[in-house]
């Protein structure tokens, strides 16, 4: 489920490749929309009218579900006393950095393995094996060993994003087909022209596909350590609400920390656009 | 590979270490190092454990059944959660993928809610079941859930449209049609979401006895080595949590091929 979203609605949003005039199918797909989101919308809106009643009727708790009005405001509150604002701008910082140094060595790992067999025979086993161990199985080990820092957060989330980069710029460069390379050869590249104007841009797809992996699982990563050992972030609010019994706390910041996760894929996808748009005019 | 780096593929040929041996090296050398670090005492630190003594952990915890009852409670409960969390997804996935009315109506709150971060629901879901087992599975239910979904969709989504043509020359009936074209077709899309679920599944188990420390599992063995400061315990706990990941893996894979034996077959008749 990494590095999915909007699948489900994929076959609509993938841009036509024809030359073909678009014009007959413009109304058609415009008011496909335009029902689609009408369809949309009875689902969510009964779900919050069921929620709703449930807490104005009394079914639940409020300690179990607050009303969707007591989180909206809770939300505001935090918002305006800039509680929520301080807390996801340290979790921004911890997640790039940690991201920041999983993909410096993700790509250099990968890169390395992908140019230099002999590299990879020593070395991709044995990085095989050690990512084996999910995220957390390091957990503990480097709560000892570096304590509960920001070290542990930063280590923790740089080696979530660090294994799908590595693994995927590595089979990227490995799978640049070895035609692209003859041709290089034909029209006699240096070997860094080759680099950089064939393998590069030929492992690109694979790799960006990797990083957009690599967020999604440092963004994981970011959130479950600061549920585990933080006084401060996004994570810790979640926890400190749940203790307190404050459950719209914990909803409002669940909220925002999906929308986060949501907004940093959607930028990583844009950039994705962006990098590889130079791909569509070869067709 | 790639014929260019000629140079490294002689160097590749001619270095003094065999092929087969290669990957070993960086991990013997680092347990070398490892031994002679506690060996010679280079830190007084109580958390440089030499590897025998981990060994003699490891044989400890396997003797007195320690490692049995944790592993067998952390299967356990992954096992439920996978069970409920890959059927629910197979028939959400499925009736995604074959009503476009039911896409467009559940599609996008199904969308929002998976772009929470797995983990963060683990305090609503305390709330709600408890801090027993109850949460836990509801928990790796939710692991489970979301690959297996977007992947079952995505596999009958892409069934090509020759053969639904090919299905209604046919007229195969309703049930024939998704069972012996549809699903088959989607298979591979399918088998590869559940094997993704077993993944996120297997990282869920540990983060659930993480922060719902209540009962047994080998997430919590390693949390007690922790706090107790026991590296040697979790050492071990890291290598047995590799270890039930790699077997995940190579089960997974496993059956992954037999399933889909059939494709190489049919493709071999022409």
């Amino acid at each position: 489920m990494a590095r999915s979203s909007g699948t489900l609605t994929a076959a609509a949003t993938v841009p036509a490749t024809g030359h073909g005039d678009p014009a007959p199918s413009t109304y058609a797909a415009f008011f496909g929309r335009w029902v689609g989101t009408w369809l949309a919308l009875p689902f969510p809106l009964g779900l919050l009218l069921l929620w709703a009643a449930s807490s104005h009727f009394g079914w639940v708790a409020p300690q179990v579900l607050p009303s969707p009005q007591a989180v909206l405001s809770t939300f505001i509150e935090l918002a305006q006393s800039g509680e929520l604002w301080d807390n996801l701008w340290i979790s921004l910082l911890r997640v790039l950095a940690g991201f920041g140094v999983g993909v410096a060595g993700g790509l250099l790992l990968g890169v390395a393995m992908g140019l230099s067999p002999l590299f990879k025979d020593y070395v991709y086993p044995f990085f095989k094996a050690l990512s084996q161990v999910p995220v957390l199985g390091w957990l503990p080990l480097l709560m000892l060993l570096v304590g509960i820092d920001e070290a542990l957060k930063i280590i923790l989330i740089a080696k979530a994003a660090l294994v799908p980069i590595a693994v995927n710029t590595y089979k990227g460069i490995e799978n640049v087909p070895t035609r692209y390379v003859e041709v290089a050869r034909v029209l006699q590249f240096s070997r860094w022209q080759l680099l950089w104007r064939v393998v590069f841009p030929a492992a690109l797809p694979p790799v960006w596909n990797g990083v957009r992996y690599g967020f999604t699982h440092a963004w994981l990563a970011l959130v479950v350590v600061e549920l585990l050992a933080s006084s401060e972030g996004l994570g810790y609010m979640i926890v400190f609400g749940r203790q307190l019994f404050q459950l719209d706390v914990v909803i409002a910041a669940v909220a925002v920390v999906g929308v986060v996760g949501y907004l940093g894929d959607q930028l990583l996808a844009r950039i994705e656009v962006i990098l590889l748009g130079w791909r569509r005019s070869g067709f | 590979m790639m014929p260019y780096f000629s140079k490294t593929r002689v160097d590749r040929d001619r270095h003094p270490v065999p092929p087969f041996l290669r990957g070993w090296v960086l991990p013997v050398v680092l347990v070398l190092l490892w031994w002679l670090a506690a060996h010679l005492h280079w830190s007084d630190s109580p958390l440089l454990v030499p590897p025998g003594k981990v060994w003699d952990t490891a044989l400890q915890q396997v003797a007195s059944g320690e490692l049995v009852r944790a592993l067998a409670a952390s299967l356990r409960r992954d096992l439920i959660g996978l069970v409920i969390g890959v059927s629910a997804g197979l028939m959400f996935g499925i009736a995604f993928g074959l009503s476009r009315l039911f896409e467009k109506m559940i599609g996008p709150t199904f969308h929002t809610l998976k772009q929470i971060s797995l983990f963060a629901w683990i305090p609503l879901l305390s709330v709600w079941f408890g801090l027993g087992d109850a949460a836990k599975v509801a928990f790796l239910s939710l692991a489970a859930f979301f690959p297996v979904v977007l992947n079952t969709f995505e596999g009958i989504r892409s069934v090509p449209g020759e053969l639904i043509e090919a299905a209604r020359v046919l007229k195969l009936t309703r049930r024939q049609w998704l069972t012996k074209l549809v699903l088959p077709a989607a298979a591979p899309s399918i088998l590869a979401g559940i094997h993704l679920a077993l993944v996120y599944a297997w990282l869920a188990t540990l983060g659930a006895e993480y922060l719902l420390v209540s009962g047994q599992g080998i997430g919590n063995t390693m949390i007690d080595g922790r706090e107790l400061f026991l590296m040697d315990l979790v050492i071990f706990g890291v290598i047995v949590v590799g270890l039930v990941g790699f077997a995940l893996n190579w089960l997974a894979a496993r059956i992954e091929r037999r399933l889909l034996a059939w494709r190489g077959r049919s493709v071999a008749q022409f």
